[in-house]
């Protein structure tokens, strides 16, 4: 079995200005990876590179062994058509901080939305599939409420339940928790634990240490848009090696 | 501080506050409005018999019908041309984005009374339409001069013109949606086109439906213009040309048209209303009576705390 996730080298640049410079790491299936690190240090940057919403400079990306965003024929590299990289972005999920639920649709609707249209399940089954979803994350009541009328946390966990309509194999999450009141967390960190118990392959960007420390299998911390330190969550955040690591931990922990 | 746990306070009643001066505004607004139809009614140069008789009047009611059809045709070459051009102006390729900007240059920047007229110069100025090869042989020809089209010329004329302004108007609605929007769509794996169709325009509609019902409106009384094509069959025309000329009563005929203009346009702003109540849904955080039933049935249920 490979990894899930194969990063080689990878970088990206917005014109002069250098975000990621060269990452490397894998994650296997099934495996739960957080990665951590100050705002500007290219986390979320690096998490948007995997489903092809930003574009790779430079290095290689490997998502399910399938190169991401270009195709790779007699040596040369070819840029995907954008049919192409959204056909390659259905399996993934994508959780985002400020949760972009579609406002026009209701928590239900916003769910079948793209198994019906992108994959072409059937309405009937779309629905039955969202409302036991819906169960899933806690929200039965809440199939015909409009994303205005629900709290963050309600949104945030309608959003996922929309990720999981896809049966994405791997789910990526950014920031998913800081745009949410501090007693809001919990209810989207205990949806995210169940899922990482169900081996879902998981990528978040956070800066919740004690869901880290729980749930992770592997803590990245980067910093200007390199990964300065990795290994088990525990030992990384119980003896950090690298200064750098140190002093971001004493001001988040 | 200490909590003290006391049965539920009265309801507050106090005194409303009084608007006199209101009411005094309201009655001499009222006395002006009753003199003014007195006025009205008993002064001659109206004309109110002459009203009532051509209200209904068959070349009335052709004129009415002949400015609406003016009205939805050249709204939907509007909107549908509107619709490309914005999209063409919102494109990363810069050949698109050009011809549109050229496309608007033009056509807002010119009088659309002026560019009328050229549209019903068009069978003079070109005669003879032909395709073919150029310079070579002619494969199809069709002579303008011999065609009577001033009611299609006043149409494109009025459309095209109106192409402009809507492109602007639904660029306007297409760019106030936010980017992660386009961004949970992309990752959702839908294409470009979905997430045109699906998730933005639908919430830009709600932006571009209140300036449209504008530009429907205004496109409704420019159709007077046409008699520039020349095109006469459309409401004022048939209203001030064809019957007061030969009445000499100007006042009446001008009040029916005025009549049908106002009574088009009422029935135009009713279904604006309806529109916009449909394009808003999900917009507000309240709650509608079903759902606030449903929630004080839970509190009931829930015991008094």
């Amino acid at each position: 079995m490979t990894a899930m996730v194969r990063a080689e080298q990878v970088c990206k640049s917005f014109g002069a200005l250098q975000v990621l410079k060269g990452v490397t790491l894998s994650v296997e299936r099934g495996q739960v990876l957080v990665l951590v690190g100050p705002s500007g240090s290219g986390k979320s940057t690096f998490l948007r590179c995997i489903n092809h919403l930003e574009t790779v400079t430079a290095g290689r990306l490997y998502v399910d062994d399938d190169l991401v965003g270009y195709r790779e024929a007699r040596g040369k590299l070819y840029e995907m058509s954008p049919r192409e990289a959204a056909k390659q972005r259905r399996d993934i999920g994508m959780v985002f901080q400020h949760f972009n639920l579609f406002p026009h649709r209701t928590a239900l609707h916003n769910i079948i939305e793209s198994p019906v249209h992108v994959k072409g399940v059937k309405k009937a089954e779309a629905l039955s599939r969202a409302r036991e979803l819906l169960g899933t994350v806690g929200l039965s009541d809440k199939a015909d409420a409009y994303p205005a009328q629900l709290s963050g946390g309600q949104q945030q966990r309608v959003a996922i339940a929309r990720a999981l309509a896809m049966d994405p194999k791997l789910m990526l999450f950014d920031e998913p928790t800081s745009a949410l009141d501090p007693e809001l967390v919990g209810e989207v960190l205990a949806v995210m634990k169940k899922l990482a118990s169900e081996g879902m392959t998981m990528i978040v960007v956070t800066h919740e240490m004690g869901f880290a420390r729980e749930v992770a299998d592997e803590l990245v911390f980067m910093d200007g848009g390199v990964i300065v330190e990795s290994g088990p969550p525990r030992a990384v955040l119980a003896n950090p090696q690298h200064e750098r690591t140190k002093t971001f931990l004493s001001k988040v922990m | 501080m200490t909590v003290v746990q006391a049965s539920a306070p009265p309801a507050v009643d106090a005194v409303p506050l009084r608007h006199p001066w209101r009411w005094v505004g309201a009655t001499v607004i009222l006395v002006l409005v009753v003199l003014f139809i007195y006025g009205a009614a008993t002064n001659k140069a109206y004309g109110w018999s002459t009203y009532a008789q051509y209200l209904f009047n068959d070349r009335i009611l052709l004129g009415v019908s002949n400015t609406l059809q003016l009205t939805v045709y050249a709204m939907v070459i509007g909107v549908a041309l509107g619709i490309v051009l914005s999209v063409m102006r919102l494109s990363p390729n810069p050949v698109l984005q050009s011809v549109a900007w050229v496309f608007l240059w033009i056509f807002r920047g010119t009088p659309v009374y002026v560019q009328l007229v050229f549209w019903g110069l068009i069978p003079t100025i070109y005669q003879n339409i032909q395709i073919g090869v150029p310079f070579g042989p002619s494969l199809f020809h069709l002579n303008l001069q011999s065609l009577s089209i001033p009611f299609l010329l006043a149409v494109i004329g009025l459309g095209l013109n109106e192409a402009a302004y809507m492109a602007e108007i639904i660029r306007a609605g297409i760019t106030s949606v936010p980017e992660g929007q386009t961004e949970a769509s992309k990752a959702l794996g839908m294409s470009w086109g979905m997430t045109m169709r699906r998730t933005v325009l639908p919430q830009a509609m709600r932006v571009i439906i209140p300036p449209t019902g504008n530009e429907l409106i205004s496109m409704l009384k420019t159709t007077s213009l046409v008699t520039a094509v020349p095109y006469s069959f459309d409401l004022y025309s048939i209203a001030s040309r064809e019957i007061a000329a030969r009445t000499f009563e100007p006042v009446p005929l001008l009040l029916v048209a005025a009549t049908w203009y106002l009574i088009v346009t009422s029935v135009l702003m009713v279904g604006q209303y309806y529109l916009e109540k449909y394009f808003s849904r999900g917009i507000s955080r309240q709650l509608t009576t079903k759902q606030l039933d449903a929630l004080a049935k839970a509190q009931t249920d829930a015991g008094h705390v």
